[in-house]
């Protein structure tokens, strides 16, 4: 049997994981357009900071592809897919045949079009390691830096690069941080711990164009700076699928399975929808935890084992300096807040289930909050007014605390 | 495998695992010397609700949701089937803290990783010293069938 995994990070690692699982002698290929071992994608952030280096950063010990039979193809790109024929074609003019392929190709930056942009001599994306030592390379302490986007990527971007520079300022369209996982009060909370390392934020607000190294903002507000990162959004690499005549939608089409409407090709990650079970509808959940499962499921069932994913959900866990944010599932349905100081906890309850929560600098045990949001456990089947106070699992019936404590899980 | 199991009646609350586990995991041979006057930070912890008391501490899962959902791969599944965090890699994401059914796991003393049950694989005792030393076998080390209970 001959696999092929398109993708070098966690979806792509996930599925040879899988594979192996079930078949311990099949031909193992992994294609990458990178030219690293496999590296922990969110990491990059931490490495600026200096709270990881090149080799702590490794996603998989370093004999990795070695004990796992896998042979890796780094520096080369996947150009395009015959799914009649089974062959995947390289950059390097290499043909490669194949039995069971997985796209894990993630997603790319999305670059807005912004007017002066070509004018901008520093300009850098924040979404792999090759973009954080390029980043690197020009940071020193006298430079001013410009951040478009103040979600997840811009702001790790932020923090990781805060110490380093002379002043960081951050413009977004939306009206406060992190609009796509926290609500006004939570987003001030984050915000503040940010001002007070000595960010600058322009919300409600966006770059009308770039005179050289001076941003003219919508606002008529101006930002000069040294260096730009762009980190406005991402978009899904689906074109492999959709060029060979497989579906695409926001992302790639997969079942639960992993396997896309062409048969014998598999997807996972940051380039596939997903069906979120707290919303009930179908979107890209760009995050780790989800791209792992997929991409195991889907490494599972090339080599015929029988798994299914069908527990997709936003989860997110993002620090800033000394604060925690933890969040999952849908803010939807009634909300309850619990806030005081910097610590601030909001459930929103839908049709008697958990359907999400944000946490920020309350982490504690809070993967028992997850459990119920991803189980869709009834409330009435546990004491929820103990949950609210903290999670425990007190707070179960006695019989299914049995079955967590007592029994092999 | 063999792994740590509750007997949730037998539980008096007294916490003493929180205080084993502490003294276990100081790499001191003096439990007066490494826990006195100190705030203990255990990887077991008890909950007290009324006449109800149970230790929990990592399940160390067939099927572990923290280890798939590392993003630094310092968590990790061993061939013995003990989940181990790899604190030198660990950024402190804390993603592992989110994804954990039991609560199992916590930010380390300093604040910048997080930490677990090892079975105490990672120090000199060799067996869970929780387990050695619960007065009251309230909790046990040994191999059950999946699904089998006591």
């Amino acid at each position: 049997m001959k696999y092929v995994i398109i993708g070098n990070s966690a979806a792509g690692i996930a599925a040879a994981e899988g594979i192996r699982s079930a078949d311990k002698t099949g031909e193992i290929t992994i294609v990458s357009d990178e030219k690293y071992h496999t590296y922990g994608r969110p990491l990059i952030s931490y490495y600026l900071l200096g709270k990881t280096d090149r080799g702590r950063m490794r996603y998989r010990p370093a004999d990795f592809y070695q004990k796992n039979g896998v042979s890796p193809l780094f520096g080369v790109r996947a150009e395009k897919i015959d799914a009649q024929k089974k062959q995947v074609f390289l950059s390097d003019k290499r043909v490669l045949p194949y039995d069971k392929l997985l796209i894990a190709t993630g997603s790319r930056p999305f670059l807005p079009p912004m007017e002066g942009m070509e004018g901008v001599k520093n300009k850098f994306s924040f979404m792999t390691l090759a973009d954080a030592l390029s980043l690197e390379k020009v940071l020193s302490r006298k430079k001013k830096v410009l951040i478009v986007g103040a979600g997840l990527i811009g702001l790790k971007c932020l923090e990781g690069i805060a110490g380093r520079v002379g002043k960081v300022s951050v413009v977004d369209m939306a009206d406060r941080v992190l609009p796509s996982i926290l609500d006004e009060e939570g987003a001030a909370i984050v915000r503040r711990e940010l001002e007070s390392k000595g960010a600058e934020f322009y919300l409600s607000d966006s770059v009308a164009k770039f005179e050289g190294d001076l941003a003219r903002l919508k606002s008529g507000r101006e930002i000069p700076f040294d260096i730009l990162v762009v980190a406005a959004g991402v978009r899904p690499n689906t074109e492999l699928v959709q060029d060979a005549g497989g579906e695409v939608a926001r992302g790639i089409v997969t079942d639960f399975r992993g396997e896309t409407s062409l048969k014998d090709v598999f997807a996972a990650g940051d380039c596939v929808e997903s069906y979120d079970i707290t919303s009930g509808r179908r979107k890209i959940l760009a995050l780790l935890p989800n791209a792992y499962e997929q991409g195991y499921c889907a490494g599972v069932n090339m080599a015929g084992g029988e798994a299914v994913f069908d527990r997709a959900m936003p989860l997110n866990a993002i620090g800033f300096f000394g604060s925690h944010v933890l969040t999952a599932g849908s803010y939807e349905g009634e909300s309850i807040l619990f806030a005081e100081g910097e610590r601030y906890k909001k459930f929103f309850v839908k049709e008697g289930r958990l359907n999400g929560f944000i946490l920020i600098n309350c982490s504690e045990r809070a993967g028992i909050y997850t459990a119920l949001v991803r189980n869709g456990t009834p409330l009435s089947e546990v004491d929820f007014s103990l949950l609210e106070e903290r999670p425990m699992l007190m707070a179960y019936p006695r019989a299914e605390r049995e079955k967590m404590l007592s029994r092999e899980v | 495998m063999k792994r740590i199991y509750v007997n949730e009646k037998w539980c008096l609350g007294c916490h003493l695992c929180e205080y084993e586990c502490a003294f276990a995991n100081s790499g001191m041979t003096d439990m007066v010397k490494a826990l006195k006057g100190k705030a203990i930070h255990p990887k077991i912890s008890v909950e007290d609700g009324g006449d109800i008391h149970f230790a929990v501490n990592c399940r160390h899962c067939t099927d572990a949701v923290c280890v798939k959902s590392c993003i630094s791969g310092a968590l990790s599944k061993g061939e013995d089937g003990v989940v181990r965090i790899d604190q030198n890699k660990c950024v402190g994401c804390f993603t592992c803290i989110l994804v954990c059914p039991y609560g199992a796991i916590m930010p380390a003393p300093d604040g910048h990783a997080a930490q677990k049950c090892q079975l105490c694989t990672d120090n000199l005792c060799g067996e869970p010293n929780c387990v050695m030393h619960c007065p009251n076998r309230a909790i046990v080390f040994e191999e059950r069938a999946e699904g089998g209970a006591q």
